[in-house]
């Protein structure tokens, strides 16, 4: 066990935790954050997707004490009350099945979009790739990205 | 207006008390959030609430809170059930809150119809008591109003949530009479709206629980938390045909966090299944501690001996039958399981529909045509992994969790604690996909019987490699198609002979059935003790792709075009039928193939595409694609599917739409990549790094969904649409290489494991 201090949607947050526990058990776990999703543990399905220093990063293979001061957003913290631009377009074109996959999809696509205002389809693809969808909602996940990258 | 009589039980109409309390209810109105309005203005909620009947409750500020009775899977029942609600009762979907509703089986009778998520029966079966839920509701409503007013009922009139006298120019919010209405005896026969005066059905509504997806709340069941709670994981046998032996847990105990390590069996010795009761492994070792990580890494610590087990026998009671089930011993191979079903293939079956003299048609054929085709055991893969949550104090229960069934699985738990049904509150939450997995819910029997144990709240969750290799998967099936053509290249006699691991994919009454003179279909199966469930669309996911391509290559020979030589097939069988027991409606059919055809410009395919068609018929649905494809890189790219549905009327066209998207997308997958495979025993893939899911360049790159418009009541959406895009794939990819292909997953790796 081991305290760290977690930079995480802009408020500081003390855990005492295994310092090899991932990211991902630490948000759900120990901080109540559960929009962050657990798929594969082996970061192949993209569930888990999280923002470290302004980067997509899969939380399930990160260990909590490889973070340091870098701050770190989830879901929770993409916007003040959902309405992230890309948090929009998905309502918009109800992108949704069962919504597991989501808030990973959402987490991927603002860090596209920001590392990339007007992606083509194959930067879509690309970057989205490594997001599963077992409700198979991949057509309307890259409307909806367009439509953010209009905006 | 049509009076339909209503087939409620009045048991269903159940009023608990006028001044239910208003403290049940803290939910928070998302649509308006999704309709232009500024801001996410939440609905303020009641300070009383009147319970009007199973469904519905109306506040006396006017906010309806509607209840969902079957748990949502991503098929949009939380929105599409209250549209039904909402439309008959007259009110405005702005004041609706939607909740989904606690396993109630007094107020929703019988576990196959009450809350039953599954065979794509949600709409369909609901239809009519939604519809007269709010028709009752809005009935109540009148009355009291004319009640007050001292007006003829008659004379009242309703718009949006509001009740008008015209005559005498009184009106009054639903909220001002929902009080008095709540003592008004429930109508035996609600006089319900014509459906082309619908405001609200048929008109896209926005999925309620969207907001709370985007911003991630809790909601699904690996959400669930209370104080005090501990996190459970099971050690299970790491190939089917085994069971435990005995474990050794103190290593694990000792780890940080960990409270206890122990063994749980499923049921009590002797119990009698029932249907819903599969379970690939009914004894496990349990690890419980405070916290995920901690437990995942106990588990890796702990020792476990497993050994084979031999055949024994079981007794399920299902469906109105008993029997006896034999579970084979041994430690099965997927490259056994093929070469089996190609052994039984050859074999005489056993006959299950006979038309006309098809050994005389096919002895005198000019030309014999025969394919085989197969595919694999499938995985469900739900994104969420199986889990649930429970707390077992003495003698009262309390579960939440994903569940497709809860009426099926009440009893079994009921057995197992020895508590009664009565004292078992099972939570339902959002499902993190279903696709029939989630009707077999043994984990909530294990959570349970885990809580029990260590006295304490505890969550069960199962790993994905927990999850992908306890499947209750999807069989590997098995059919031979046979063609008898005469001189004239005219179709004289259709056979076929279809069988699997351990059931038949066969649908014998279907098309062609009733569409041919001569006319033979056989079955067969064999034992095995892989675990076998529904798996979207049962037997119609492998048994249409397989019709669909051998029809598509009958119409080949015959020189036909595709989609005419099947309308050729349902005319017959519309005009003139072969047999009395054909369960489809022959007009249907032809409909959507019609509709997909004018959809698609079927006759002028733009440049460079190769297209594939295919229809089916299940659920009480139709669904016809036409799928577009190329060939870039050697790989198959879809560039655009184009469906034609006929589910009856459509309650919430996007989402019905999406729906359809999401089966075209999940079934390309399956067709392309999808397949799980066994060696002694074991399942082999374990996780999406071996399992390939399809992925989004690999989607479509468009998807034209239609739907035929008409009158008829709601039939099944969930999975018609699956089936037949595994044989528009087929034969589109036969017309981009000029292979056919026989075997799924069609860009798999069988060929080498064989
Ligand atoms: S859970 Fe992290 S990538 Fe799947
Ligand atoms: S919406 Fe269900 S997994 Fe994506």
């Amino acid at each position: 066990m081991a305290n760290f201090t977690l930079n995480i949607n802009g408020k500081k947050q003390q855990v005492d935790v295994d310092p090899a526990t991932p990211v991902l058990w630490v948000l759900r776990d120990h901080l109540n954050l559960v929009g962050t999703k657990y798929g594969c543990g082996i970061a192949v399905c993209g569930s888990c997707t999280i923002h470290v220093g302004g980067v997509a990063m899969r939380s399930c293979m990160l260990p909590v004490s490889q973070i340091g001061s870098q701050e770190i957003t989830t879901i929770e913290g993409l916007s003040e009350n959902g309405d992230h631009p890309v948090q929009k377009a998905w309502l918009e074109h109800d992108v949704a099945q069962c919504g597991y996959c989501q808030t990973g999809q959402i987490m991927n696509a603002a860090a596209l979009l920001k590392a990339s205002p007007h992606p083509s389809d194959e930067e879509i693809e690309g970057a989205m790739n490594g997001n599963i969808c077992r409700c198979g909602t991949y057509v309307r996940i890259k409307a909806a990205i367009k439509t953010a990258s209009a905006r | 207006m049509t009076a339909i009589k209503s087939t409620l039980d009045r048991r269903t109409f159940l009023r608990n008390s006028i001044l239910a309390g208003g403290g049940m209810v803290i939910g928070i109105n998302w649509l308006t959030g999704c309709k232009n309005v500024s801001g996410d203005a939440a609905l303020t909620m009641p300070k009383e609430w009147f319970d009007i009947n199973a469904y519905l409750k109306i506040g006396d500020n006017g906010v309806v809170t509607i209840f969902t009775p079957n748990p949502e899977f991503g098929q949009n029942v939380m929105t599409s059930m209250p549209m039904i609600v909402a439309e008959e009762l007259d009110c405005d979907w702005k004041n609706v809150v939607v909740e989904m509703a606690k396993h109630d089986p007094e107020k929703f009778p019988n576990a196959m119809f009450g809350q039953f998520t599954g065979g794509s029966r949600g709409i369909m079966s609901k239809w009519e008591p939604l519809r007269n839920a709010g028709a009752a509701a809005r009935h109540m409503l009148r009355e009291a109003a004319a009640q007050a007013w001292q007006v003829p009922m008659d004379e009242i009139t309703t718009e949006a949530g509001v009740l008008f006298h015209k005559n005498s120019g009184k009106k009054a919010g639903y909220g001002e009479m929902a009080s008095a209405a709540a003592n008004i005896p429930v109508p035996e026969k609600p006089v319900l709206k014509d459906v082309k005066d619908f405001k609200i059905i048929g008109h896209s509504q926005k999925n309620v629980d969207g907001k709370k997806i985007v911003t991630g709340k809790p909601m699904f069941g690996l959400d669930y938390k209370v104080d005090g709670m501990l996190i459970a994981m099971i050690a299970q046998p790491p190939a089917f045909g085994m069971k435990l032996k005995s474990f050794d847990g103190s290593a694990a105990k000792a780890m940080p966090g960990i409270k206890d390590v122990f063994s749980i069996k499923t049921y009590n010795d002797g119990y009698e299944k029932a249907g819903f009761d599969t379970n690939a492994f009914p004894e496990l070792v349990a690890i419980v501690g405070d916290s995920t990580w901690e437990v995942m890494q106990a588990k890796k610590a702990l020792r476990v001996e497993w050994e084979p087990f031999s055949t024994y026998t079981e007794t399920v009671s299902a469906w109105g039958n008993t029997r006896k089930v034999s579970v084979p011993a041994g430690l099965e191979n997927s490259t056994d399981h093929f070469a089996k079903m190609e052994a039984l293939a050859a074999k005489p079956g056993k006959v299950v529909r006979r038309n006309g003299d098809p050994e005389a048609a096919f002895k005198k054929a000019a030309k014999v045509i025969e394919r085989s085709y197969s595919c694999p055991h499938l995985a469900h893969n739900c994104m969420e992994p199986m889990n649930f949550f429970a707390d077992v104090k003495g003698d009262k229960v309390k579960v939440a969790g994903p569940l497709q069934a809860p009426g099926f699985i009440e009893p079994t738990l009921s057995a197992r604690l020895g508590i009664p049904a009565e004292n078992i509150d099972i939570e339902m939450t959002r499902m993190g996909g279903g696709f029939g997995r989630r009707a077999y819910s043994h984990y909530m029997v294990e959570a349970a019987l885990i809580s029990q144990k260590v006295n304490a709240p505890v969550k069960l969750m199962y790993t994905r490699e927990d999850d992908m290799t306890n499947g209750i998967y999807r069989p590997a099936y098995h059919a031979t198609y046979r063609a008898a053509l005469d001189e004239n290249n005219n179709l004289i006699a259709f056979h076929v002979k279809a069988g699997g691991i351990p059931e038949t994919p066969l649908a014998a009454d279907r098309f062609p059935a009733g569409a041919i003179d001569n006319y033979l279909a056989e079955e067969w199966s064999a034992e095995s003790n892989i675990t076998i469930g529904a798996f979207r669309a049962p037997r119609s996911n492998f048994i249409a792709g397989a019709e669909q391509s051998f029809l598509d290559e009958l119409a080949e020979a015959m020189g036909k075009d595709p989609i005419e030589f099947r309308l050729e097939l349902l005319k017959r069988a519309q005009e003139n039928p072969v047999g009395d027991r054909n369960d489809y409606d022959a007009a249907r059919y032809a409909g959507v193939l019609e509709l997909v055809r004018e959809k698609s410009n079927w006759a002028n395919p733009p440049a460079g595409v190769s297209r594939g068609v295919a229809a089916y018929f299940c659920h009480a649905s139709y669904a016809a694609h036409v799928l577009d494809l190329t060939i870039e890189n050697g790989k198959p790219v879809v560039q655009k599917v184009t469906s034609a549905i006929d589910c009856g009327i459509v309650v919430n066209p996007d989402a019905a739409t999406n729906m359809t998207e999401g089966a075209v997308t999940d079934g390309i997958g399956n067709a392309l990549y999808g397949e799980m495979t066994f060696k002694a025993g074991a399942a082999e893939k374990t996780n999406f790094d071996k399992y390939r899911m399809i992925r989004m360049s690999e989607a479509p790159k468009a998807i034209d969904v239609h739907f035929v418009k008409n009158e008829i009541a709601p039939t099944g959406m969930g999975e018609p649409p699956f089936p037949p895009i595994f044989g528009a794939l087929a034969n589109a990819l036969y017309k981009a290489t000029g292979k056919r292909v026989y075997q799924q997953p069609f860009l798999g790796d069988r060929a080498m494991l064989g």
